[in-house]
């Protein structure tokens, strides 16, 4: 085949969507945040509203991701973001609002914007990006990193005694009155990638049904700061991540 | 109620019913002594059935001014109030809307502090409001009511500054001015803005990409220092054309005055009845009343430097805008402070006093 | 004309309503006016108390050193203020809650019995408005219909049939105040 042939429009197998730019992403290659956003993409411009969404960005490795989906953007103060959307929400309750956080900026620092928001039954949809790890700032242990595990503010492994326990902040957003759809789900393989979207296109629908607050979690991996190849790190995730943070739906009330 | 009524009210619910006429979207705020009734007012009176106004009890002051944060990203006319604990919380998301060039109205009905402190009036946040109680180079626009009337009217104003410059405006008032009820004419009903003003009058804002044009980011980020440093001096200039447009004060009985009261919000009031004593004991005295303590009076204090024998600067805290009269008037009179702290306010008979000591 | 008031008791004693009706009664009339509590955490009893200034000019300070009158209703605000009468000025006092009356002899000195007087007559929710009639009979600042239009504007409609009543209470009020 000429090249001319490959790129002819019959012979298109595969794009990127639409809303995400050409931008060279600042994620390390092997990280979920990179598929997380082609599935946030892909769901905006299926259910036509790229021109009525407002996202919130963290404070976090996704700190960026307005410079990626081409939607119009709000850059959050450190685990604030769900005190933005559901003034947002509030203010224009015909636009698509959702967040995008990761687990220290949701559930630590965030912890109660991101419970309050949830329970006052905003109508939006919070993406919480679990690697059980602080990202940005260089691996420092997370509200989320598992016992035993190691990073660099707990080199020895995470200690119960010295740091305490794992945060579940799914099972947490599912017992509040609320939430409307609360899941968890995870991107590192063609099944779960698809699944994964699914429920992000479930949680967006919910939220401009006036449903009530949707929390979609992605289990997800950190292959740089868990010092691991990106191949290495989805199986850990699969092997570790997923029996502490088991998969699936925890609520479903739409 | 109708307009032009004249009606009996507190300065704290004032603000909430300007709020309402004034076409503001959304109020989101968390109840602490002595600003409580802001939030109690607008619940009373329900203006999301009538105006739509959204109002939304938040489950802390941090959560609050970062609603505002979401909300003025979007073009809507969003405010919250306070007392100053409440308003140390509130000193990230400030900075950040400073940052991120947001317009939006606080307002702080002060307290006496450090800490928990006291819940009766203070103005003991001059420094925090005015020198920049969050991080980085910004600036308040910051607007200092000396009456019920003035909470009512400064709030249309405030919006309207904020919008102008793209910056955060306060109200700083105290509980003395919230929590006491005087005469009041309410302003004129004015529309929220349409979702079609909005998107012409805040091009930037996060609304969704109407029309499918270019995505808005409101963002406070910038890594390249470069560019960073670009945003910094954009955003002085813009203090600086505010300094060259907006300094607000009253002049009170300053033509023949040998000296000089430098006083803001209800210490002006009292500043009013030591003059009218003052006078009576054959002493010159006028008041020069900062109505915007961001941009601050510096000329005008200066040129009345020129004229007077003595300035007092009369705060109810332990000496902050006494400051920046000494810097204004450039060692060229005698600047003194009066104020008493703690939340007690001082009384006019103290301050003649203070004022006789000047004439000695 | 203006004319410095401060009303001192217990909190639940409707000091700072009497104030209220008071500042909205010279409103009514076209006067200037401020009502500024002493505000608190205490929602009942402890002590209250409130400045209201009624003058045909715009107030000054809501704050004062010196008071025209001072309604005292308590021991201790008594205490408090007897000194901040301006010489010439007045205290009125209820005998009911005050054990050592004023001594000062440079000012007018009334009591006004409302609370025993409430108590016989089964007035005890309109006690507040006795002691008002007291004050207005000593200094008619404001006229009873000014008083009966404030009420009217702040009493929610389903009180209004308490109008009346409250207009005995003045009235009973201006009766029963004596200068000591």
């Amino acid at each position: 085949m000429t090249k001319q042939e490959i790129i002819a429009p019959e012979n298109l197998v595969y794009k990127k969507p639409e809303l995400l730019n050409d931008t060279p992403m600042h994620y390390c290659p092997g990280c979920s945040h990179g598929v997380v956003h082609k599935l946030v993409s892909e769901v905006i411009a299926e259910m036509g509203m790229a021109d009525k969404t407002i996202a919130i960005s963290p404070v976090g490795c996704a700190v960026f991701a307005y410079k990626y989906i081409d939607v119009d953007w709000q850059e959050a103060a450190h685990g604030r973001a769900p005190a933005l959307a559901s003034a947002v929400k509030r203010l224009w309750p015909d636009r698509l609002v959702f967040t995008y956080q990761g687990d220290g900026d949701l559930a630590c620092i965030g912890t109660a914007e991101t419970i309050h928001a949830l329970n006052r039954g905003e109508n939006i949809t919070i993406i919480f990006i679990n690697n059980a790890i602080y990202g940005m700032t260089g691996g420092q242990m997370a509200p989320t990193t598992l016992l035993g595990m190691k990073t660099v503010t707990c080199p020895y492994g995470r200690d119960p005694k010295l740091h305490g326990y794992p945060l579940k902040m799914a099972d947490i957003a599912a017992q509040l009155e609320g939430t409307c759809y609360v899941t968890r789900q995870s991107v590192q393989n063609v099944a779960s990638i698809l699944k994964a979207k699914k429920a992000l296109r479930k949680a967006f629908e919910y939220s401009m049904q006036g449903k009530g607050s949707n929390l979609v979690e992605i289990v997800s991996t950190c292959n740089t700061n868990w010092r691991m190849s990106p191949d290495k790190a989805n199986k850990w995730m699969e092997e570790n991540m997923v029996p502490f943070y088991p998969l699936g739906d925890l609520k479903d009330k739409g | 109620m109708a307009d032009k009524e004249v009606t009996l009210m507190k300065g704290n619910e004032a603000i909430a019913h300007a709020a309402i006429r004034c076409g503001c979207d959304g109020y989101f705020g968390y109840p602490i002594t002595p600003q409580s009734e802001v939030l109690e007012t607008l619940a009373a009176e329900k203006p999301w059935e009538t105006t739509g106004m959204v109002v939304l009890q938040a489950e802390s002051e941090v959560a609050s001014i970062n609603m505002v944060y979401g909300g003025a990203a979007t073009g809507k006319r969003v405010m919250t109030s306070s007392s100053s604990p409440g308003i140390s919380l509130m000193q990230e998301g400030i900075s950040y809307m400073a940052g991120a060039e947001l317009p939006a109205l606080i307002v702080n009905v002060s307290r006496g502090g450090p800490g928990l402190g006291t819940i009766q009036p203070s103005q003991a946040d001059y420094f925090q409001t005015v020198k920049g109680g969050g991080h980085g180079d910004y600036r308040l626009i910051t607007l200092a009511p000396a009456s019920v009337q003035e909470m009512a009217d400064f709030v249309d104003l405030a919006f309207e500054l904020a919008f102008k410059y793209r910056n955060p405006a306060m109200i700083l008032s105290d509980g003395a001015i919230g929590q006491m009820m005087e005469k009041v004419v309410l302003p004129p009903f004015k529309p929220r803005r349409t979702e079609e003003q909005i998107a012409k009058e805040c091009p930037w804002a996060t609304t969704g990409r109407i029309g499918m044009r270019k995505p808005n980011i409101i963002t406070s980020l910038e890594l390249r220092s470069e560019e960073m440093e670009q945003n910094n001096l954009r955003i002085q200039a813009k203090y600086r054309e505010c300094e060259k447009n907006e300094v607000r004060y009253e002049d009170y009985m300053t033509a023949d005055a040998e000296y000089l009261i430098v006083a803001f919000g209800s210490a002006a009031r009292i500043a009013k009845k030591v003059i009218a004593i003052a006078r009576e004991q054959g002493i010159k005295v006028g008041l020069l009343r900062p109505i915007t303590l961001w941009p601050f009076p510096s000329k005008r204090i200066a040129e009345l430097g020129k004229q007077v024998k003595g300035i007092l600067s009369l705060e109810i805290n332990a000496g902050q805008m006494v400051e920046d009269i000494r810097l204004a008037v450039e060692c060229n009179v005698p600047v003194k402070w009066y104020g008493r702290l703690g939340g007690i306010i001082p009384e006019p008979e103290e301050v003649v006093e203070e004022i006789k000591k000047m004439t000695r | 004309m203006t004319h410095e008031i401060i009303i001192s008791g217990f909190g639940g004693q409707g000091v700072l309503s009497m104030g209220k009706i008071l500042a909205y009664s010279g409103l009514m009339e076209d006067k200037e006016v401020t009502w500024m509590p002493a505000y608190g955490p205490e929602q009942r009893g402890g002590t209250a108390n409130v400045t209201v200034i009624v003058s045909d000019e715009p107030v000054s300070s809501p704050i004062l050193s010196s008071y025209d009158t001072a309604i005292v209703l308590n021991q201790p605000s008594l205490e408090k203020f007897e000194s901040k009468v301006k010489p010439g000025g007045t205290l009125i006092y209820d005998g009911y809650g005050i054990n050592t009356p004023p001594t000062r002899k440079d000012i007018h000195v009334y009591r006004i019995d409302a609370m025993d007087k409430a108590a016989e007559m089964n007035m005890i929710k309109v006690f507040n408005m006795i002691i008002l009639g007291g004050f207005l009979k000593v200094h008619p600042i404001v006229s009873i219909d000014g008083v009966l239009k404030a009420l009217r504007k702040t009493l929610p409609e389903r009180h209004h049939h308490l109008i009346p009543m409250n207009e005995e209470a003045i009235r009973l009020g201006m009766e029963i105040i004596k200068e000591m």
